[in-house]
């Protein structure tokens, strides 16, 4: 049987592949194209390190299919950054210590990017539930949610509002 | 061992035909939050999978005159985020909305949520209690439109046959006086798999009594309960507290539980009842206020 060619977006670049009907985006992105940065944590859609944004939706990547990506935009960890310019949200991660042993961050920081896509002046409770479906074993989430709410504050304060 | 092979067709009856066609196991694929997860497993091993995700108006929500057409593969962010749903079915929005996390609700739907055919799936009780019906594409261009809770018979399995599947759900426009609710008991605030979930649709009349009603169980038998004691219980009467212990004790005689790790027969009976009060109690208040 053949691979599947794949024609899709990633990261604002046109981007083609060839696939398996049974490998995931998140197997896709690390082994066929190299961008390692999404993490395969649970590979059930449980611990959301493979966040990535599919036409402005977050979602695990380990719960598509990569066939599924034909003609649609995706973001990855490695999009967040506008080149050496790092996103308020990464900024954020390294000015609060957000991160331990960092593999749930690349899955983190694109979530809490995607929160802010949509809300700019989240409230705690509401961060809390939207990042529900990112596990990280060693902050106690505390400062993830402090640098996230900062992030926002720092977002607001650029758009004016 | 044979690879998987994929299609993604463009039209429904593309779609029936390749499905019908496919030796050995085809499964369509919605949001895959649940098929990813068994195909990664091992627990199956389709020879097909078919995205139904790619035919115009599986993805979307429509308003017509006398209800909502919501498409089988429309994502639980979209439902969620829809003005008339909430207003009208807030009950259906939270019993999806509480499909997994953000990243989930990204891709799980409604029909994905049927089809799996959990008994504990979040988004069937308050559809049910809607007297919701699904249309349901076959072979020879039939098209069949039948009450939602015809589909799933038991535990991972429904009655759709080969070369079915599911096009749009059909929510009909409430009532004056007509609202639901959604609950669902875990042992956290978040990410599990309901303990019992409750969904309740009343319709008043303007002083408050209850004129019709649909009360729904999930995860405490092998399909949702329609509880039509329950029903019964609540026709004809206000919300006063004679009312709400036949309620609860309906529910209780309705519910038929297995053990397991997030509670006992015994547990998950009484927690029906008190789930079928408090839903009620919201549906009446939301009923009572449009």
């Amino acid at each position: 049987m053949s691979k599947y060619h794949v024609t899709t977006t990633i990261n604002g670049e046109p981007v083609e592949y060839l696939c398996e009907a049974q490998q995931t985006m998140l197997d896709v992105l690390r082994d066929e194209l190299g961008l390692t940065g999404s993490k395969e944590g649970c590979s059930s859609g449980d611990c959301g390190a493979c966040s990535i944004i599919v036409d402005g939706n977050v979602m695990c990547s380990c719960l598509m299919l990569g066939v599924e990506a034909e003609g649609h935009s995706i973001q990855t960890i490695e999009g967040i950054a506008q080149g050496d310019k790092l996103h308020p949200v990464q900024q954020k991660f390294l000015e609060h210590a957000a991160l331990q042993c960092g593999f749930c961050t690349p899955g983190l920081i694109v979530a809490a990017k995607a929160l802010l896509d949509v809300n700019l002046n989240p409230t705690e409770e509401e961060t809390r539930y939207w990042l529900a479906g990112n596990l990280c074993r060693c902050t106690g989430y505390d400062k993830v949610i402090r640098a996230v709410l900062d992030a926002a504050a720092v977002m607001r304060a650029e758009a004016g509002r | 061992m044979p690879r998987l092979s994929f299609a993604a067709p463009r039209t429904v009856d593309e779609a029936v035909s390749i499905l019908a066609g496919a030796p050995g196991l085809a499964k369509v694929l919605s949001g895959g939050t649940d098929l990813l997860v068994q195909l990664r497993s091992g627990r199956l091993r389709p020879d097909l999978i078919v995205d139904t995700k790619r035919i115009p108006g599986l993805i979307g929500i429509r308003e017509e005159a006398d209800r909502y057409v919501i498409g089988a593969a429309t994502p639980g962010v979209m439902i969620s985020d829809h003005k008339g749903l909430e207003r009208d079915y807030p009950g259906i929005v939270e019993g999806t909305d509480l499909i997994g996390s953000t990243q989930i609700q990204g891709r799980a739907s409604l029909a994905g949520n049927l089809c799996n055919a959990s008994p504990a799936a979040d988004s069937v009780p308050a559809v049910v209690a809607a007297r919701a019906t699904v249309v349901v594409a076959g072979p020879g261009g039939s098209r069949r439109e039948v009450p939602v809770e015809a589909i799933p018979t038991g535990p991972g399995r429904t009655s759709l046959g080969k070369g079915e599947f599911l096009i749009e759900f059909h929510i009909p426009k409430p009532k004056p006086h007509q609202c639901d609710a959604y609950l669902r008991f875990i042992p956290r605030t978040e990410m599990d798999i309901a303990v019992v979930g409750c969904g309740v649709n009343v319709t008043l009349d303007d002083s408050g009594t209850c004129v019709d009603a649909r009360v729904v169980l999930g995860a405490v038998a092998p399909t949702i309960v329609i509880v039509e004691e329950a029903a019964q219980a609540l026709i004809g009467h206000k919300l006063d507290a004679d009312t709400l212990a036949r309620l609860d004790a309906a529910a209780q005689r309705a519910a038929k539980p297995i053990s397991d790790k997030r509670g006992t027969i015994e547990y998950r009976t009484k927690v029906s009842g008190v789930l079928a009060r408090r839903a009620a109690a919201i549906a009446f208040e939301r009923a009572a206020a449009r």
